[in-house]
């Protein structure tokens, strides 16, 4: 835990006069899971977007340090840099299990792309790799020529987050992965999603508004209302003595329900 | 009486057609947007590459107009014919003889030289358009050279058919660069797009594209390293002329549904012919009819 992993310094994202997120600073630990929770249009998953690439921010920075120790300015890098960085450290998991997968494709092309992507080029190689992690996300194997559509929600995101952890990323990025799920198979992902961060030792963003999936896989978490992170800390002191009128707020309204 | 410009084309889109092709070669495997023009033929009729052989003609060329390898074909025969008339250039089936060939679907069998020139006729020259039909998604993709989509759906091919099913238009790589579609060549032609002495024009005239490849580049077939590429054709000798290194046709010989494979390429076939050899169903070649069949 020496040096950071990422490093953010008022990162700020406007859409017109609209603000998307605004002066968020954190700092990310080699290994740390990384929650970020808040309501609905606080700004959780522009600050997502800007931190793995896909928004371009209009101000701050943001400083990543890859696994040769190199350290990375994402925001001044060509596209074909930043991509490149973005495939070999990054992983990504949305919400929607059709974003982050190629519906047409069969499972096994779809956990083996990002492997292709890097220029593995030996086919019983890929396909072994994709069986395994199959067998690694609790779907079956004969799956593997099976495309998406032919899965329920609960196995598309299973099958987007095999996809995603295949390249052995160092940084997980994760927008509402149980989202739209029901609550059963949100438990199951929950589980499979702790048990794969600590045996694979990943770091990870994860941007939620359910607090119970903080509870149980952040490290740390950040609560955000209207774009600014209004308190932030340890996530269990952040949960049972919030400091912030927003986050009591947020904490007395879950245990409500 | 002709009221058109040499080769049928003005003199100024012919010019603009020209730098598309330089730009083309200065950039193998790259498509160059162009203006393309309306030809007195339909689009399915290789307007890119006549618009592209009209740009590169002059007076002292020899054409040679092939479809599937034939010279003989009605689109082969319209072309050579419209040529004729509005340059009047000479025109030849021999693969030997010509300066231009402009073609469809083949690449001749017999070695091509530094002093020609192979214009292919492209129906569709994106080779990620049936995985990506966003052209602004492509074109991201070639900019950045990301062509993992490629292997993505030979990988599909493998998982579904035990091998890459691609047996026409197989994409390959150009100087490890850009990835190109062929046109609808056999897969089998493959070979003969790297390292050729002519220089290798293509032109699609709906889609408005021209590429090249210049002399000697280096074209790669994609493949993965357990399915390496393998050039295929039916395993059998020309029932004709018994060549065994040629691509061959199925052909329908009779009512009863009698087949035989024949070289696709119609000049190669007669040439070899000439030449003597024979094949299994060899009728006497016209030239020599007393040669004696083998046994
Ligand atoms: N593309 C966009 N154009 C304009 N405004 C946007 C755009 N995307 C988000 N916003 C605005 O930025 C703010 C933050 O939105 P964001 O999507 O980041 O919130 P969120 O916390 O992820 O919400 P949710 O929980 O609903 O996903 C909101 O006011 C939203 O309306
Ligand atoms: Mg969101
Ligand atoms: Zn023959």
């Amino acid at each position: 835990m020496s040096t950071p992993l990422l490093e953010t310094d008022g990162l700020t994202k406007r859409y017109g006069s609209r603000i998307g997120c605004a002066g968020v600073s954190f700092t990310l630990w080699p290994g740390e899971v990384m929650g970020i929770v808040g309501e609905s249009g606080s700004g959780k998953s522009t600050l997502l977007s800007c931190l793995a690439g896909h928004l371009a921010s209009d101000a701050g920075q943001i400083r990543y340090r890859d696994r040769h120790g190199e350290t990375h300015l994402p925001a001044t890098m060509s596209e074909a840099a930043r991509r490149r960085l973005a495939r070999e450290e990054w992983a990504y998991v949305h919400q929607n299990p059709r974003d982050g997968l190629r519906m047409g494709v069969s499972a096994g092309g779809n956990i083996g792309e990002p492997l292709m992507a890097r220029g593995q080029r030996h086919y019983g190689d890929i396909r072994e790799a994709a069986l395994s992690w199959l067998e690694r996300v609790e779907i079956a194997r004969d799956r593997i020529d099976d495309p998406p559509r032919a899965f329920s929600g609960g196995m598309q995101q299973r099958l987007q987050i095999a996809r995603a952890l295949v390249n052995n990323p160092r940084l997980v990025f994760m927008d509402e992965p149980t989202g739209g799920l029901d609550v059963s198979v949100q438990a199951r992902l929950l589980d499979l999603l702790r048990g794969l961060v600590r045996d694979l030792g990943l770091s990870a963003v994860i941007v939620t508004h359910d607090l119970a999936v903080v509870r149980l896989l952040a490290d740390r978490l950040m609560v955000m209302q209207g774009g600014y992170v209004v308190e932030s800390g340890l996530t269990d002191q952040v949960l049972d003595d919030p400091q912030h009128a927003y986050t009591q707020l947020l904490v007395s309204s879950v245990l409500q329900v | 009486m002709s009221d058109y410009n040499f080769a049928y084309l003005d003199e100024q889109t012919k010019r603009m057609i020209r730098r598309a092709l330089l730009k083309a070669v200065a950039i193998p495997g790259y498509q160059v947007p162009f203006a393309s023009r309306e030809m007195p033929m339909p689009y399915g009729w290789g307007t890119g590459g006549v618009q592209v052989t009209a740009a590169c003609l002059v007076p002292e060329d020899t054409l040679k107009v092939i479809d599937q390898g034939a010279d003989d074909t009605t689109n082969a025969v319209s072309i050579r014919g419209f040529f004729a008339r509005v340059a009047d250039v000479a025109t030849t089936q021999r693969t030997v003889e010509a300066s231009i060939i402009q073609t469809r679907h083949r690449i001749p069998e017999t070695p091509l030289r530094e002093d020609q020139i192979l214009v292919y006729q492209v129906p569709i020259p994106e080779p990620l358009r049936f995985l990506e039909p966003r052209e602004t998604q492509t074109r991201k993709m070639h900019a950045l050279a990301e062509y993992v989509l490629m292997h993505v759906r030979l990988y599909e091919d493998i998982a579904r058919h035990g091998e890459i099913a691609k047996s026409y238009a197989y994409p390959v790589r150009v100087e490890g660069r850009y990835v190109m579609d062929p046109s609808p060549i056999p897969k089998f032609d493959n070979p003969k797009l790297g390292d050729c002495p002519a220089l290798q024009l293509f032109g699609a005239g709906r889609e408005q594209r021209i590429y090249a490849l210049p002399p000697y580049t280096r074209v790669e077939s994609l493949d993965f390293e357990d399915y390496p590429f393998k050039a295929s054709k039916p395993d059998q000798p020309c029932a004709l002329c018994g060549a065994s290194d040629s691509y061959l046709d199925e052909v329908i010989t009779d009512d009863a549904g009698s087949r035989m494979f024949v070289c696709s390429d119609t000049d190669y076939c007669r040439e070899r012919r000439a030449a003597g050899h024979r094949g299994l169903m060899a009728a006497p070649f016209e030239d020599d009819a007393d040669a004696e069949l083998p046994q």
